[in-house]
């Protein structure tokens, strides 16, 4: 406690959300990304999730809220269409810049990167050294542990929910060269990673990126792309202590947040998170129930 | 058109209005002897009756109404055949006046004699014989001065009263809890299902659908447990087959009607699926999707294996889009696979897939619409597969939900402690 007290209090206290300098994170393509990914998901989420829950009556009362089986079948079909856009042009977005690289292997093994790495492990240990009061909350890089979770997550996901969900939409293409168990397999899976998916996004991620104390009620990162100096310095000491070292501090810096930026990302963010959570009632529920 | 030939008239006296009713198709036995004929024919001899029962207000001694109704008689099938009240009212007679107070019922049996003779094993009958007063005689059907032939629509045993008929007791909650009529409201079942839509419709078909009469028969009316009912469990199927002939013949066929050939009674019959008085048109979304709970009253495994398949869970959700039991095994018709006549028989899988998926090749019928993903031994790919998700969700969850509450805990210390800090 007396370590992260002492990064507090090394903060300038004229520093807040809204003054001061402000430093880009995201570009506007992976803000664009993030949006997308975020409202297919939750349309996957909403029209998905009471096929499960079948037996119960909300289940019933939200498919017709969404236009039946048939208005709930073609949300499904097009959020997944749109998020396999997405996530496609992000991977092939990732090695056409790893090939732009000067040195690809930094590019993937760089402090830039997705890859987990030792430091990692050592986060993780640490993190929960300071959960318990016995020592210093980590010093985190551009990506914590956690964030590279959430990542890789949905890469899982896309593999796992996307592959087995084309093929459940299209299972006489598929049967062409897949054994007929497989769509069991596919079913099974299909389900149960995406109660995994929306378990874990409606909950951890929305704990970790926006609900927790220090960010309630949400980081305004993912709809501005910039953060506050003070931000960076105190969430991110790593990234800044490295980019001051190299000389690009200056180059990430970025005009303050639109105040109608700010009231978009409000209201996205707010309709998300109140969706995102009215569905995890609902599973807790048909879980319960 | 049953009501007329069943009556079975013994006249005593032949009326000159008979000759207007020979022309109607009523079979008459008559065993009369032919009137003399007379230029003036005597008083009428209800007149004597009419005397005291012909004023509205006219009351017994304990208070009950004895009027009658002579405009309503004289229009009735016995006033039109001119019949006198003792022709019914036989322990009464015109030259000892006044008559007892108390007198027996009207007797229907000395004309209608096989009607009450079948009557008298009716559950009626045998509810009315066991102390049950509330349980129907001749008059609560068919009216006492009033009765008209089953032919008038005005008639209350007129197919498209006999609803109303039958409902004014079994369709009247207040008799029905008195009287404990099993089945509860069954006209009120009966008058939402297809064949009580059907009936009271306006289609051209309106009166072909059964009415209550057109399946427990009107004088036959037993107890679905009496071995002779047409609605006993082993005799429903012939009954229902006599309108639904091709379903019958479909059925008998059938795995269903076959183990029931062979003496297994449990195995289903039509009621069982359609109910009795609830019988939905089977092409209604709502049938096809509550009908899958009636094949899984029995097949409990197979229910709940196909609830976990997506076919399975559309249903559950009401909609009918998709493969129901009957998509794949046929409804009637249902074969064991092991019948190569059978939908689901190797021959004809692939072709009962196609009916759906036009595409369905070998592989693709492959598939287990009824896998079992906690069946170890039966299906331990899907089992181990399940196994993996459940864990992969339990760990995930378990170290960062533990994550998130340790985080939280810490996070809210150092908020509050910043918070007094400053």
């Amino acid at each position: 406690m007396s370590s992260s007290m002492t990064l507090n209090t090394s903060v300038p206290a004229a520093h807040s959300h809204s003054a001061g300098r402000h430093y880009r994170r995201f570009g506007p393509v992976e803000i664009v990304m993030h949006v997308f990914v975020m409202i297919t998901f939750i349309g996957l989420a909403l029209t998905g999730v009471p096929l499960l829950f079948a037996d119960h009556t909300w289940a019933v009362v939200l498919v017709k809220l969404l236009g039946g089986f048939e208005g709930a079948a073609l949300i499904h079909r097009i959020c997944a269409a749109v998020m396999t856009v997405v996530f496609v042009s992000h991977v092939i977005r990732v090695f056409v810049r790893a090939f732009m690289a000067e040195d690809w292997l930094s590019y993937f093994w760089g402090p830039n990167s997705m890859v987990p790495n030792l430091k990692d492990g050592q986060d993780i240990v640490g993190m929960f050294k300071w959960f318990f009061g016995k020592g210093p909350r980590p010093q985190f890089d551009r990506y914590t542990y956690w964030e590279k979770f959430d990542y890789w997550a949905v890469f899982w996901g896309m593999f796992i929910i996307g592959g087995s969900g084309f093929m459940l939409w299209f299972p006489t293409f598929f049967s062409q060269f897949l054994p007929g168990w497989v769509f069991n397999i596919a079913t099974i899976v299909h389900g149960e990673e995406a109660l995994l998916a929306v378990g874990f996004i409606f909950t951890i991620h929305f704990f970790n990126g926006h609900l927790r104390p220090e960010k309630f009620p949400m980081d305004m990162v993912f709809i501005t792309g910039v953060v506050s100096e003070h931000e960076m310095k105190d969430e991110r000491p790593v990234e800044y202590a490295r980019m001051v070292e190299q000389g690009r501090l200056q180059q990430l810096e970025a005009p303050a947040p639109r105040r109608e930026g700010l009231l978009f990302g409000r209201i996205l963010g707010t309709a998300g998170v109140v969706l995102g959570l009215i569905t995890i009632g609902l599973i807790l529920y048909g879980v319960i129930f | 058109m049953r009501g007329p030939n069943m009556l079975n008239i013994r006249l005593s006296r032949l009326m000159p209005g008979l000759v207007a009713l020979a022309a109607l198709s009523v079979s008459l036995s008559l065993d009369a002897q032919p009137a003399p004929a007379t230029a003036a024919p005597p008083p009428d001899p209800n007149e004597s009756c009419m005397m005291c029962h012909a004023d509205p207000a006219a009351k017994s001694e304990s208070g009950k109404s004895i009027a009658v109704d002579a405009k309503a008689f004289a229009g009735s099938v016995h006033g039109q055949m001119q019949f006198k009240c003792t022709d019914c009212h036989s322990d009464v007679s015109a030259e000892k006046l006044p008559h007892e107070p108390k007198l027996k019922p009207a007797n229907c049996s000395g004309c209608h004699e096989a009607a009450v003779k079948e009557f008298e094993s009716t559950a009626h009958a045998k509810a009315r014989k066991g102390g049950n007063l509330v349980a129907a005689t001749c008059a609560d059907c068919h009216g006492n001065h009033d009765i008209l032939k089953s032919s008038d629509p005005a008639s209350r045993t007129h197919v498209a009263k006999i609803e109303t008929t039958c409902g004014s007791c079994h369709g009247n909650e207040a008799i029905i809890q008195k009287a404990h009529l099993p089945g509860g409201n069954i006209v009120a079942q009966y008058h939402d299902s297809i064949h009580g839509a059907k009936t009271n419709g306006k289609a051209a078909d309106a009166g072909k659908a059964p009415t209550c009469t057109g399946c427990h028969g009107a004088h036959k009316i037993r107890g679905k447990a009496d071995a002779e009912s047409r609605v006993n469990r082993e005799n429903v199927a012939l009954m229902c087959g006599s309108c639904h002939q091709q379903v019958y013949s479909r059925f008998s066929g059938s795995q269903h009607g076959t183990v029931r050939q062979a003496g297994n009674s449990a195995a289903p019959t039509c009621i069982d699926c359609h109910s009795a008085h609830r019988i939905q048109d089977s092409g209604s979304s709502g049938f096809q999707v509550s009908v899958i709970n009636e094949c899984g009253t029995c097949h409990a495994d197979l229910i709940e294996t196909y609830r976990d398949t997506y076919h399975g869970q559309v249903t559950q959700l009401g909609y009918t889009r998709v493969a129901t039991c009957s998509s794949c095994h046929g409804a009637h018709e249902v074969l064991p696979a092991s019948n190569p006549k059978s939908m689901i028989s190797p021959e004809n899988r692939v072709t009962t897939c196609r009916n759906c998926h036009p595409g369905a090749n070998a592989n693709f019928a492959a598939f287990k619409p009824h896998g079992n993903a906690h069946d170890r031994e039966g299906d331990p790919i899907l089992y181990y597969t399940r196994l993996f998700m459940v864990w992969l969700l339990i760990g995930v969850f378990s170290f960062f939900g533990l994550h998130t509450v340790l985080w939280m805990l810490r996070e809210l210390k150092e908020v509050r402690a910043r918070r007094h800090g400053r």
